[in-house]
């Protein structure tokens, strides 16, 4: 399996910068996520790694060998499109025996690879029809057995999910993360979906506007994003940002409510916002404030989602701010009833108001 | 605003039967999901009752009057298509104001033009008017999408699956938005989809469609709480319900392929021989002193809670944990399963009442 | 190409272009084609070169063997053309060469000893055939498109079998079916007319103008019509406001290929007319003249035959490769 590098990697349209210069390095078996909005870059890059698209600058090597002015065939890489890319006047075996075909394999080496394959993806009751009558999950196995049955070096996605119904989306994910710790192949995958990237990413890159955010594993993106857009981007609904006033160890919220910071967090506050306003940004996510009678903060129902297992209330902290709280389904909350929450203090964070970056905090567990 | 009443609408198309004895009714100001796969019948519905299709059998009504022999101008709905519905030669501006400039309404101009900028507010596009609807953003084209059906003030809203094409971040956005839209204007909705979370979220009321037949109508929590078929159980929730197939003996209910029992009081009162039992993996728990032994066969983190894929004999069962694990796979660990919301059904997919 | 997969081009690339395409080989590939296409468009227009050349040609320059490719320009093609001409006797030869007063023209055919009679028949030809064409292109186009519109949006019975029976009539070789149409045109009395050619031309465009509408129409979603309906338009209006703008590259097309039928149509032209509806495709090459054929004015004739369609496929162009490629890619 290989290992991917991109040194400095960049691609331009004209003036427009479409992916800035960007360094990644994935290792052996690593699957790594390229994950933001449309348009920031990340379906650009991967066709760069693949070839389907030159580099403006930089280099990319796959396996120690510097690959990128190398043909797109010459990389042993199988690219997963979002839309199947199946030839429809073939039967699914054909699809799938085809690239092996191409390459002028022997006829048993063929039937054993194409065996293997189906048995994984578990497809094979559809060798024999055409993919014009599949379901859109089947039509995506097949052609996740048509890229397999190369066995190449690394696996490219582009949003392969895309265009599956959600509940199918949900299987789909599953099986293709199964697969990947089955086969241990090197897999880039493209998507904006950042459910997706959680489930199934050993590391993923977050991309917004050209730009790299940030690249941390699932845990270290959803607890400690590096900025603003990465903590606004991860999790449904992203973190709560209030802009808040930070004095002498306590953070005035809207509304009349007061949060008290822990020791741990003063001296990277007073740091960060010498010669400032005393203006931060406290984040935090609905499932770190817990809604209790006892609660110190409080805040008005807006709204009240029911999300099967849990309920997602929107609460108002004060006519503009509007914070989400998770909560489960035993109490009800009605709307423009008042609502008390306490925040873990453990898991909160704080953003810089002009920069937008993570303050981080000195302590031995960061 | 009205109220709308679907009675036993029948529709085919040469060989296929999309919409079999369709029938629901939506209160005025009601916001109704319709939710259901790819190919349920949904987009049909919509077309029926807006006019574009004409049903083989049943009536549509509005505020009880039938309305099968207006044509779609004359019912006064507005329909929301999922792309293909923004004028791409014209600007924003023109595309809100077609709605308005229809030779059916005779709008004055000076009409024209507060009612779009209104529209454009209560949508935060303003700024965006004088463009032309080709260099406009996935969220933004929806935005004016859903801008073109507002302006009219129609008595029903018609909605295609208009969150569809939108990244998952936006989708999440313009879903609150949407509601709390509707919620203002109290507006009549039926909207269409294939995400359960947007009908669990955003409908007061929900069908579930499937091959052109209802099989369930509730509200949210009847649709989660009482699932009325396997179907409807497997298709609500994520992640998706463990259904595992079961049966009785001597009062204690044993779950096929697994070590799973349950000393259960049901068992005593005439089960089928052979049943399914429905588990919502919120309700499968590790715990180091669980009843159950399985191995963990994928772990998911989503940061907020983990799935867990736990191999118990032949079954795999998902279980939903808050938070992070420090679990791995292969992991041998114990389970217990949580009895309070057990969902059983009958071999033919129907649900059993307890 | 070892050192080009070392060191890539040379410059960097900020276009949308795979990396198979930057390669050394590719650029020549690029360039091979590029000059291939070159050389056969020249080797195509070498017929039409030789036509212009030959229209400016003397009589004797127009019929040398070899043939000759520098000359000095003459006008007796294009006089030719547009006068009819005699022969005049000795006497009159004569008498001719003395006067002063002659106007270009007239000059021009004293050289080879003729005097001009008075204008041709080439300019009303010209008139007929701009006439004809138009108006059968006209209604070809717009009966057309509303056919086409109505197989694509409505469900029609037996909507397949009548689209292949208007694609049939294509089927036809036009010249089976001029003697029966000759004898129907004269019994009906709408031989030499413009009614009857118009007529005819109509119903043969109208059987390819229904066939390529609709592959446009079919490419415009019906959702926008359909949004409209909702909204409160009538079909019509939905149909001018929406249908029209989006298929005006697809009429475009479709109206240069009618045109350009109908105007260099031959046979029936020549069987169907007499004096009065005659067009011009017929009546270039019996240009005879006194002596044998006149090179000349055939290609002069020819020439000023081809600039008016080539003027609207130019005007076109951008419409008619839009219009060509449309229907290929299905998402």
């Amino acid at each position: 399996m290989a290992e991917i590098e991109l040194r400095q990697v960049e691609k331009k349209f004209g003036d427009l910068h479409a992916v800035k210069p960007m360094d990644l390095t994935i290792n052996h078996g690593e699957f790594v996520v390229l994950l933001g909005p449309s348009g920031c870059g990340k379906t650009t890059t991967l066709r760069m790694i693949s070839g389907l698209e030159t580099v403006t600058g930089g280099t990319i090597w796959l396996n120690g060998r510097n690959v990128t002015w190398r043909h797109p065939s010459e990389r042993d890489i199988a690219f997963v499109f979002q839309f199947y890319a199946l030839y429809p006047h073939l039967t699914v075996r054909q699809n799938i025996a085809f690239p092996l075909e191409s390459q002028g394999e022997s006829r048993e080496t063929i039937e054993q690879r194409v065996k293997e394959v189906v048995d994984l993806l578990r497809i094979g009751h559809l060798l024999n029809l055409r993919p014009g009558s599949l379901s859109g999950g089947d039509q995506q196995r097949v052609a996740l057995a048509r890229a397999l049955v190369r066995r190449p070096e690394a696996f490219l996605m582009d949003e392969p999910l895309g265009s599956l119904d959600a509940e199918f989306r949900e299987t789909m994910r599953a099986e293709i993360k199964r697969l990947h710790i089955e086969q241990h192949a090197t897999t880039v995958y493209v998507t904006h979906d950042q459910i997706e990237a959680l489930a199934m990413g050993d590391r993923i890159v977050v991309m917004s506007d050209a730009v790299v955010q940030q690249i941390g594993t699932p845990a270290e993106v959803y607890h400690k994003p590096a900025n603003l857009f990465v903590a606004r981007f991860i999790g449904s609904p992203g973190m709560n940002l209030v802009t808040v006033q930070y004095v002498d160890g306590v953070v005035s919220m809207p509304g009349t409510n007061k949060l008290a910071v822990p020791p741990d967090w003063r001296g990277a506050l007073d740091e960060a916002l010498v010669g400032g306003s005393g203006e931060v940004i406290v984040g935090f996510r609905p499932e770190a404030a817990l809604a209790s009678e006892h609660g110190t903060l409080v805040g008005q129902v807006y709204a009240s989602d029911m999300h099967g297992a849990y309920t997602m209330l929107h609460v108002n902290l004060n006519e503009y701010d509007i914070v989400h709280v998770r909560s489960d389904r035993l109490v009800s909350f009605p709307i423009g009833t008042p609502v008390h929450f306490d925040i873990n203090p453990d898991m909160v964070r704080f953003f810089d108001l002009k920069t937008e970056m993570a303050i981080t905090r000195r302590s031995a567990s960061d | 605003m009205t109220n709308v009443v679907l009675q036993n609408i029948t529709k085919r198309f040469r060989t296929v039967t999309a919409l079999k004895d369709v029938s629901f009714s939506i209160k005025d100001g009601e916001f109704f999901v319709l939710l259901g796969p790819t190919g349920a019948g949904k987009t049909t519905t919509l077309r029926v009752i807006a006019g574009l299709t004409r049903q083989d059998e049943g009536s549509v009504l509005f505020d009880e009057e039938p309305i099968d022999n207006l044509t779609p101008a004359d019912r006064d709905v507005a329909f929301v298509f999922q792309q293909y519905s923004l004028y791409p030669t014209m600007t924003v501006f023109d595309n809100l104001a077609f709605p308005l400039r229809s030779p059916m309404r005779k709008t004055p101009e000076p009409e024209i033009r507060t009612r779009v900028e209104q529209t454009a507010e209560k949508l935060r596009i303003e700024h965006l008017l004088e463009r032309k609807t080709a260099h406009l953003s996935g969220g933004e084209m929806q935005r004016v999408t859903i801008g073109r059906a507002i302006v009219r003030d129609p008595r029903l809203f018609l909605m295609d699956e208009p969150l569809s094409n939108l990244d998952a971040k936006l989708r999440e956005a313009l879903r609150v938005e949407l509601k709390h839209l509707q919620k203002t204007q109290g507006s009549t909705t039926l909207f269409v989809t294939h995400d359960q979370i947007e009908a669990l979220t955003m409908g007061d009321l929900i069908a579930v469609l499937n091959r052109g037949r209802i099989l369930q109508i509730g509200t949210p929590e009847d649709i989660y709480d009482r699932p009325a078929t396997t179907f409807v159980a497997t298709l609500v929730g994520t992640p998706r319900i463990n259904m595992l197939k079961a049966n009785c003996e001597n009062s204690t209910l044993y779950v096929t392929g697994s070590t799973i029992r349950l000393p259960i009081p049901i068992c005593e009162e005439g089960m089928p021989p052979s049943f399914l039992l429905g588990l919502r993996p919120e309700d499968v728990q590790p715990h180091s002193g669980g009843e159950f032994p399985g191995e963990i066969a994928l772990i998911e983190p989503l940061g907020v809670e983990t799935i867990l894929h736990i191999k118990s004999g032949e079954q795999t069962l998902l279980s939903l944990i808050p938070g992070l694990t420090d679990l791995r796979m292969g992991d041998q660990v114990r389970f217990n399963i949580i009895r309070e919301r057990l969902h059983y059904f009958r071999q033919d997919g129907t649900r059993i009442s307890v | 190409m070892a050192s080009f997969a070392e060191t890539g081009p040379g410059s960097p690339v900020v276009e949308s272009i795979r990396v198979d395409q930057v390669t050394p080989r590719a650029k020549t590939g690029l360039w091979a084609r590029l000059i291939g296409a070159v050389v056969i468009a020249a080797i195509m227009l070498i017929p039409v070169a030789w036509m212009t050349m030959t229209a400016i040609k003397s009589r004797p320059d127009a019929v040398a063997s070899p043939p000759k490719v520098f000359f000095v320009p003459s006008l007796d093609g294009f006089i030719g053309l547009f006068a009819d001409r005699s022969q005049l006797g000795p006497a009159e030869l004569a008498e001719y060469q003395q006067r002063t007063d002659l106007s270009l023209w007239e000059e021009q055919a004293l050289v080879r000893g003729m005097k001009i009679l008075g204008p041709s028949q080439f300019v009303g030809r010209l008139r007929n055939s701009l006439i004809i064409s138009s108006a059968s292109t006209v209604l070809a186009v717009t009966m057309g498109l509303l056919a086409a519109y109505a197989f694509s949006r409505y469900e029609i019975p037996g909507k397949g079998d009548l689209l292949f029976f208007i694609l049939s009539t294509r089927m036809l070789p036009a010249v089976v079916v001029t003697i029966p149409i000759f004898l129907m045109y004269r019994a009906v009395g709408l031989y030499d007319t413009h009614i009857g050619m118009i007529l005819l031309y109509t119903a043969f465009n109208l059987s390819f103008s229904v066939w390529l509408l609709k592959g446009f129409i079919d490419e415009i979603p019906k959702e926008y019509e359909e949004a409209a309906l909702v909204d409160g338009y009538s079909r019509l209006q939905a149909f001018r406001k929406i249908v029209l703008p989006q298929a005006v590259t697809g009429i475009a097309a479709t109206a240069v290929f009618c045109l350009i039928f109908a105007w260099n149509e031959y046979a029936f032209a020549l069987m169907l007319t007499g004096d009065k509806a005659r067009t011009a495709p017929p009546s270039i090459p019996s240009m005879l003249g006194v002596g044998g054929i006149e090179w000349g004015s055939i290609a002069a004739g020819s020439l000023l035959f081809l600039i008016p369609v080539v003027i609207v496929t130019f005007a076109l162009r951008r419409y008619l490769l839009r219009g060509v490629t449309f229907g290929a890619i299905r998402q």
